[in-house]
């Protein structure tokens, strides 16, 4: 049964074109019953049927064809279950509004019982995605055409490399050309005339697109022509090296940035423990508030994803530093000089501020919308990408670290830090307030940490949880680095980060962490002070 | 002195007269579910499943004429403390039945403390098999009720032949993954077509794990990831997979352990297409499925909470139970025990589940592909139900063994070639 309109709209289609041979355009255009008729094929269940019936929707060269391809990818398609009238529709709440295909005229709205979607799975999408992209070879605009090109490149058959051989010919825009013509050696690789296949292996020497490589591999291991099989080899081997160049690198790349993740976690906990000596376990919460505090401006202006974030930085850092002073005022200043008690106290608080998110909030994770500018990637060849959302971290983390520094070194805050860490009866007598400065110290580190908190809510998953994950790693950096110093953190965090990505390809991420652990704890014994201890009489107090 | 007395004979004697909830005239249902610390995110919501189921079945009289009381406890996701509060609950309370549990471990914590008291643990998460007790109802999953049956729909349908198999590194995953790897080569793939990687707990950075997978996947031969990672660290490797520009046509991600409450907590619109394995979707299209949703949001009064599969287990379980006392007349556990096997009740999904012998269930295994508003679309269902099967028949050590607590055999652990019933070994 399900055939038997696929049958009729074929043999309509045939007679149809009959009608328009010899008039100038190649292929038959359907027209609006036709087509209508067509789409009567997408309310089979069979997703065989239904890609039976997109192949003939882009080949029919309706103008809606794009058009409906591309909604059904996008799960847009659907057909109302009293008459099977395929139409768009989309979700407003839990029913839906259809709009008609032809006169883009809007049919109201009908609830989830009413309609049902022309479902799509995986590799009907891919074909979708293929179908679209051949159309769109034609689009006026040549950037559409390239972009169309390299959709089909990594999936190229021989008759594509034809298809391409005719457009090249009438093609103007000198990219596309290229593409096209690369496109063309590709389907070359699998040609039957040595010749050709000679030609190709060369002019694709070096390329690093897999699809190359993979072919190149079939070949070097099963083509029965010698000369094939030498060029392949030859060509495969340049191949190879260039890929160990460049996945050593992204091996370096990963390193860094997840080394400037550690430092942005620890870089708060460096000016708390390692200037103030408080061991503060409840900082990994701080961290959680500030990407709650992202989360909740992202909920008050939905449609502004990219001013949110930047404004969730100062808000962050607002509501972390506050909490932070709450803190010290509340509970650590009476607990000065005894670190046990504080290390308790604080992950008191710590327990205290998940259950709180939980309570008020919801103990559910919360979704952060990444900012456009922020996903994908810059592609430097088809093997090497540096992703966007990590190129940004990396660039805040050295930010964060240059405004921090500048404030200790160059800042009467700054300065007054460093008297009372370093002698607080001392500065007490010169008249400094050792309370104010212990207060905005540690406001100053908690601040960061909420900064820190916004970073990672475009990274990780914002949950009550967020904080105790980073809790270990941060306390670890700063020891390894040595307390009290802003450089030993920032060195510390990079080459624990470039050691975690070299080791786990080859022993795995649960023994890669396992061994950075048992080096730290190695390395502490050695040295017990860190990478860049202080110096002098401050050190020994 | 007296005056108090007075009140509250007053009080008493004014309860009793009203007829309301006397000891007596309530049968008490314990909820075990973590409600604070790191499991509180997945189990939070059964807690509100079970009070609403509870509340319904009130409204429509209760149980053997008597009204439902539900004990809720909070284990506080720590293991020792669960098998406590089991404890509290039996003992204590003395609930009939209990209703808890999301981890393998914390079912293993309680399992003695039912098995030595006697009482019963209805369990509604997908789990790695390899045991049955005589006290637990495991009403999610078993590997080939979800693992197994996902695989086939890649294999068969997607045509993959290359397959990573990640997890987070503990019991379920390790155990899912020896079943899958036993059961790939068994279909003829080559040891080197397969790459099986364990990550920790709350693993957030999947930089090079991703790009590993990306480059095995580069291979030319159609790949796909069978993703037991649990928890937190598949926000963070969802979003890597986007940002590195794999999407779900490229190397297509089938998850055990990701439902639409994970789904929730994600911008969905880089994982569109990417898969997982239930026994239930909220978008299935179902009478049953549609009142359960209604009910759902009236009770926890916001319409944008979703239902998910562990849900869909407690629906079941709670439903068997209630039917189950009404059959045996008590809510006596051995009696219970007896009268649950064989009982049948609706799924959300059309159909019916069944108690079987083994203690495990009959589901219907779909397969969903996830959409961009965090719902997931079924591309395959298995045509009947499958039933649960509580030792794998693709490990070494447990195939020959078989569960039937029906008379006379009474054994969870039964190994058919030396005919001996060995017991529990957890």
């Amino acid at each position: 049964m399900p055939l038997l309109p696929a049958l009729r709209s074929a043999i309509l289609l045939f007679i149809f074109s009959i009608f328009f041979i010899g008039q100038a355009s190649a292929a038959p255009v359907a027209d609006e019953t036709e087509f209508k008729q067509l789409l009567n094929g997408f309310t089979q269940k069979s997703f065989a049927a239904k890609a039976n019936t997109a192949q003939q929707v882009a080949t029919s060269g309706h103008p809606k064809a794009k058009q409906v391809l591309e909604a059904m990818a996008e799960s847009r398609l659907y057909f109302r279950k009293s008459d099977q009238l395929v139409v768009f529709a989309d979700k407003d709440g839990r029913s839906y509004v259809l709009t008609d295909i032809f006169s883009n005229e809007t049919l109201g709205t009908f609830s989830r019982r009413e309609v049902s979607k022309v479902k799509t799975n995986n590799s009907l999408r891919a074909k979708l995605g293929k179908m679209v992209a051949e159309i769109e070879l034609k689009h006026p605009d040549a950037s559409v055409r390239l972009a169309a090109v390299e959709a089909m490149i990594p999936k190229l058959k021989e008759d594509d490399a034809d298809l391409f051989g005719s457009l090249i010919k009438e093609e103007q825009d000198e990219s596309v050309k290229k593409a096209l013509q690369f496109g063309i050696y590709i389907g070359y690789l699998d040609s039957s005339k040595k010749e050709r296949v000679l030609n190709a292996i060369e002019a694709l020497d070096g390329e690093l697109e897999p699809i190359v490589r993979n072919k190149l591999t079939s070949l070097a291991n099963n083509s029965d022509d010698k000369d094939i099989k030498k060029a392949a080899k030859k060509s495969l081997k340049g191949i190879e090296s260039k890929i160990s160049i460049f996945s050593n690198l992204e091996t370096i790349y990963f390193g860094i940035s997840l080394g400037s993740i550690l430092i942005l976690a620890a870089i708060g906990l460096a000016i708390t423990f390692g200037v103030m000596g408080v061991i503060n376990m409840a900082h990994g919460e701080l961290i959680m508030l500030g990407a709650y505090t992202t989360y909740l401006i992202q909920q008050a202006m939905p449609n502004h994803t990219t001013a949110s974030i930047f404004l969730a930085i100062p808000a962050a850092f607002c509501v972390s530093g506050m909490v932070g002073i709450a803190i010290e005022r509340g509970v650590i200043r009476f607990l000065y000089g005894r670190p046990l008690e504080t290390l308790l106290a604080t992950f008191g608080i710590s327990l205290i501020l998940q259950q709180l998110v939980r309570t008020v909030i919801s103990p559910q994770n919360r979704t952060v919308e990444t900012p456009a500018f922020m996903s994908g990637s810059i592609d430097i060849n088809p093997i090497f990408a540096l992703t966007y959302n990590r190129l940004y971290i990396i660039s805040f983390c050295i930010l964060v670290f240059i405004a921090l520094f500048f404030i200790l070194k160059r800042t009467r805050l700054g300065l007054q830090v460093r008297a009372v860490s370093q002698n607080r009866s001392m500065a007490k007598a010169m008249g400094v307030r050792s309370d104010w400065v212990d207060a905005m110290t540690f406001g100053l580190g908690s601040g960061v940490a909420g900064i820190a908190g916004v970073a990672l809510s475009q990274i990780t998953n914002v949950g009550p949880n967020m904080g105790q994950s980073y809790i270990i790693d941060s306390f670890m950096v700063v020891v390894f680095g040595g307390v009290g110093n802003l450089w030993g953190t920032l060195v510390a965090g990079l080459s624990l980060g470039v050691a975690n990505k070299v080791l786990e390809p080859m022993a795995g991420a649960v023994l890669a962490k396992i061994m950075v652990l048992v080096f730290i704890i190695l390395f502490i014994q050695k040295r017990p002070r860190g990478l860049f201890p202080q110096k002098g009489r401050a050190a020994e107090a | 002195m007296s005056f108090k007395k007075l009140l509250t004979g007053t009080i008493a004697g004014l309860t009793l007269s009203t007829g309301a909830m006397a000891a007596d005239d309530t049968i008490k249902v314990g909820v075990l579910h973590s409600l604070s610390g790191t499991m509180a995110i997945s189990e939070t919501t059964l807690k509100d499943t079970m009070l609403m189921l509870i509340d319904e079945q009130n409204k429509k009289g209760g149980v053997l004429g008597k009204k439902l009381e539900a004990v809720v406890v909070d284990p506080a996701s720590d293991w020792p403390l669960f098998a406590e509060k089991a404890r509290e609950l039996i003992e204590k309370e003395k609930v009939s039945s209990v209703f808890g549990c999301w981890t393998s471990v914390s079912r293993k914590s309680v399992l003695p403390v039912f098995e030595e008291l006697d009482s019963l643990l209805f369990y509604p998460v997908q789990y790695e098999g390899e045991e049955s007790s005589k006290n637990v109802f495991y009403t999610g999953a078993a590997p080939n009720q979800q693992a197994v049956p996902a695989v086939d729909y890649l294999m068969n349908d997607l045509g993959v032949e290359r397959w990573v198999l990640a997890g987070t590194d503990y019991v379920y995953p390790r155990t899912t993954n020896k079943i899958l790897e036993a059961y790939l080569k068994s279909k003829g793939v080559a040891e080197k077509d397969i790459m099986i990687n364990y990550t920790p707990f709350g693993h957030s950075d999947w930089q090079s794990i991703v790009s590993d997978i990306k480059k095995f996947g580069a291979a030319g031969k159609k790949t796909a990831v069978v993703s037991t990672i649990n928890g937190d660290a598949n926000v963070p490797f969802y979003k890597e997979l986007g940002n590195q520009g794999i999407s779900a046509q490229d190397i297509p991600v089938v998850a055990f352990s990701v439902g639409e409450e994970e789904l929730s907590g994600i911008d969905t619109k880089p994982l569109v297409g990417h898969l997982a394995a239930w026994n239930y979707f909220m978008s299935v299209e179902a009478e049953e499925n549609y009142s359960f949703i209604d009910a759902w949001h009236a009770f926890i009064k916001d319409k944008k909470r979703v239902t998910n599969d562990p849900m869909e287990a407690h629906y079941i379980g709670f439903n068997m139970w209630v039917k189950a006392v009404e059959k045996a007349g008590t809510t006596d556990p051995a009696a219970v025990q007896e009268a649950i096997i064989g009982v049948s009740v609706p799924n959300l999904t059309g159909g019916f589940a069944t108690m079987m012998p083994n203690h495990h269930i009959t589901k219907p295994v779909l397969i969903g592909e996830i959409q961009a508003d965090g719902q997931f679309e079924v591309v395959s269902q298995t045509p009947g139900t499958v039933v649960g099967d509580a030792w794998s028949d693709f490990l070494p050590g447990s195939k020959d063994i078989l569960a039937d607590w029906r008379k006379p055999l009474s054994c969870g652990n039964y190994n058919v070639k030396t005919s001996k019933c060995s017991g529990q070994n957890y």
